[in-house]
């Protein structure tokens, strides 16, 4: 097994005018290939921050961090990842099949190579059909499958997904994460997901990194135990709730941690 | 009451309908000299039998044309006689009545919107030509002050050559160039700008203050600079169109949500492909809104531009020396020639936008 990610002692404060914010603080953590990790916590736990970080969409202010062995800039610059943002962004002025092609247009892949990903990329969404529509001609749960067909045109071994699911409804949400499982399985592809879900962050993981506020910080990480082939009832299994008890204990812990009523 | 006329069209109808018959009544005595106004009469105070049977709204819009008609046959070579002007209000709320009617039809969808939509404009260009018309010939306006739409008509006939090289020496020449220039450096400059926070401190103020300087003031300047031909004109022009795109652009150039570029980093895109394929589409809406308008701006530069030195043709000159002259009837030609290129050449701008904005939720009419 290889560290695809690798933090240590990873601290991030923002400086502002009304004194620092500490976004990040003393995050240690290893993520290998393969695995399906989720970053759980509540708003302002640094969840999305330290994913940024990852991209290199922030720097981090102490500590090291290594993707691929690399800078998170080498890394970026390397076209290490893709990233699944908490909104489609798919241009509007670009069709469905253009806006997968973009990342290809700008990486120099061949006309007909842009094709072919196009194609396979959309039929691992289940978007074929779609090709020539408009973003604003599907729905929500549809732009984000094609987000995610974007990210995954240029095959790239990192998913990074932030909150992608976050501003649908719940019936296409567990759609879209079993889909998102058989995507895992079929790719092989490393996956970091923020959610502030504990079902998702469940249901999805092989590991869960529970994080907390002020600082942001790691307060546990849960390896979970559930097979990779994972049907939608599994979240009925005792095995299931007993992760989910743990991944809430931590999070209350991270609570009280500042002194807040549970 | 009747259901098919709301309270304010029921009020026109009457109105149009008492005037009818005041019109008829004070006819009397002159019966027989103007017989299409009184025919006019008969039918308008008649149409108050709208009270008892369903009256079509088109019904409304041919008495409004056949007022109209009779008013202008009708009219005497000197002053109309006063019963006559009651004629033009009746042809007026007919006219008025007409177009409430057809509008109240197409918002209740009894009639198409395309097509009948364009009627209701139409109607009330016709109407304002056909007051004018006889107001001015009614009243015996001087032509020197307002010239019928008639007088004016027959110089665009008469003078079609003369109108035809002032149109390319001012809009060909000057304004077409003059526009090009002006948009694409605008363009060229907010690149600049946006890419260099020194530029910004420097040209922005520039160009506002560039903006600020009157048209009057700059005008004969570069008439001096660039010479008497369309050169000079073109320079205001350009003048004129630069700073509204430069300022529009700069704002459409930040247009492209922060996660829309974060999306670019993350290709590690380099920043002409960021400009080409995010920001510059994501300003397009902008920048059509500068295009649109410097399209008027750069017609209003170029005509008030060549009052300041110019060769003897061009739509500014003409209009400058028809005044002189009295050639009242002209300048209010070339002023209806400068009024159509104008809206044409917004009109193309603007067909232009819908293709190339066609996903903005302005254009495409969805939400964001």
């Amino acid at each position: 097994m290889t560290a695809v990610v690798s933090a240590e002692h990873l601290g991030l404060t923002f400086p502002t005018g009304d004194g620092d914010i500490v976004a990040l603080s003393d995050v240690n953590l290893t993520i290998e290939k393969g695995d399906f990790v989720s970053f759980i916590g509540p708003s302002g736990c640094g969840k999305t921050t330290f994913l940024r970080t990852i991209a290199d969409l922030e720097q981090p202010t102490s500590g090291t961090l290594t993707i691929n062995g690399m800078s998170a800039e080498q890394a970026r610059e390397a076209r290490a990842y893709g990233y699944v943002f908490q909104a489609p962004a798919l241009y509007p002025w670009r069709t469905i099949e253009k806006n997968v092609a973009l990342p290809l247009e700008i990486m120099g892949y061949s006309q007909a190579q842009q094709a072919e990903r196009i194609a396979r990329t959309l039929e691992l969404v289940n978007l074929s059909g779609f090709e020539k529509k408009y973003p604003w001609q599907l729905s929500g749960g549809m732009q984000q499958r094609a987000s995610i067909a974007r990210a995954l045109a240029f095959d790239a071994d990192l998913l990074l997904m932030d909150e992608p699911f976050g501003a649908l409804d719940e019936i296409v949400r567990d759609h879209l994460n079993s889909e998102l499982l058989k995507l895992w399985d079929r790719t092989q592809k490393t996956i970091c997901f923020v959610t502030h879900s504990i079902p998702e962050a469940v249901y999805l993981s092989t590991k869960i990194v529970v994080m907390s506020p002020r600082p942001g910080r790691v307060t546990d990480i849960i390896e979970s135990s559930l097979p990779r082939e994972r049907p939608l009832d599994i979240r009925e299994t005792p095995e299931f709730l007993e992760i989910a008890a743990r991944v809430r204990d931590g999070l209350r812990a991270g609570h009280s941690y500042d002194g807040d009523l549970v | 009451m009747r259901r098919d006329l709301s309270l304010f069209q029921l009020y026109l109808a009457l109105v149009a309908m008492g005037i009818g018959g005041v019109g008829l009544a004070l006819g009397l005595p002159t019966l027989g000299t103007a017989p299409a106004v009184e025919v006019f009469f008969a039918l308008a105070f008649l149409s108050g039998l709208r009270l008892v049977v369903r009256f079509s709204p088109w019904l409304d819009g041919a008495l409004a044309v056949f007022g109209a008609m009779a008013l202008i046959v009708s009219l005497p070579g000197g002053v109309m006689p006063a019963h006559h002007w009651l004629a033009l209000i009746a042809a007026w709320a007919f006219a008025w009545l007409f177009v409430e009617r057809l509008s109240a039809c197409i918002r209740a969808g009894i009639l198409p919107e395309t097509g009948v939509g364009l009627l209701i404009p139409i109607m009330f260009g016709l109407a304002l030509l056909v007051v004018w018309e006889v107001v001015t010939r009614g009243a015996n306006v001087p032509p020197v002050l307002l010239p019928p739409p008639s007088a004016i008509g027959m110089r665009l006939m008469a003078e079609t050559h003369i109108l035809w090289a002032d149109f390319v020496q001012t809009f060909i020449k000057s304004v077409l160039p003059g526009y090009a220039i002006g948009c694409l450096a605008g363009l060229a400059v907010a690149i600049l700008v946006d890419r260099s926070p020194f530029l910004k401190a420097g040209i922005m103020p520039i160009g506002n203050f560039m903006s600020a300087l009157p048209i009057i003031g700059i005008a004969p300047i570069m008439v001096m600079w660039f010479g008497f031909d369309w050169q000079s004109k073109a320079a205001v022009v350009v003048a004129m169109t630069f700073f509204p795109m430069l300022v529009n652009t700069v704002a459409g150039l930040n247009a492209a949500s922060s996660i829309e570029r974060d999306l670019m980093r993350t290709y590690a895109a380099s920043y002409w492909q960021t400009l080409m394929k995010l920001r510059l589409p994501a300003a397009g809406p902008f920048i059509f809104n500068a295009l649109k308008i410097n399209s008027t701006l750069a017609l209003i530069g170029a005509i008030v531009a060549e009052f300041f030195g110019t060769p003897v043709v061009g739509m500014g000159f003409r209009i400058s020396t028809g005044v002189g002259r009295l050639a009242i009837d002209l300048v209010w030609a070339e002023i209806a020639v400068a009024a159509v290129a104008g809206s044409a050449f917004y009109g193309v701008i603007a067909l232009i936008e819908k293709g190339v904005t066609f996903w903005h939720p302005s254009v495409r009419g969805g939400r964001a």
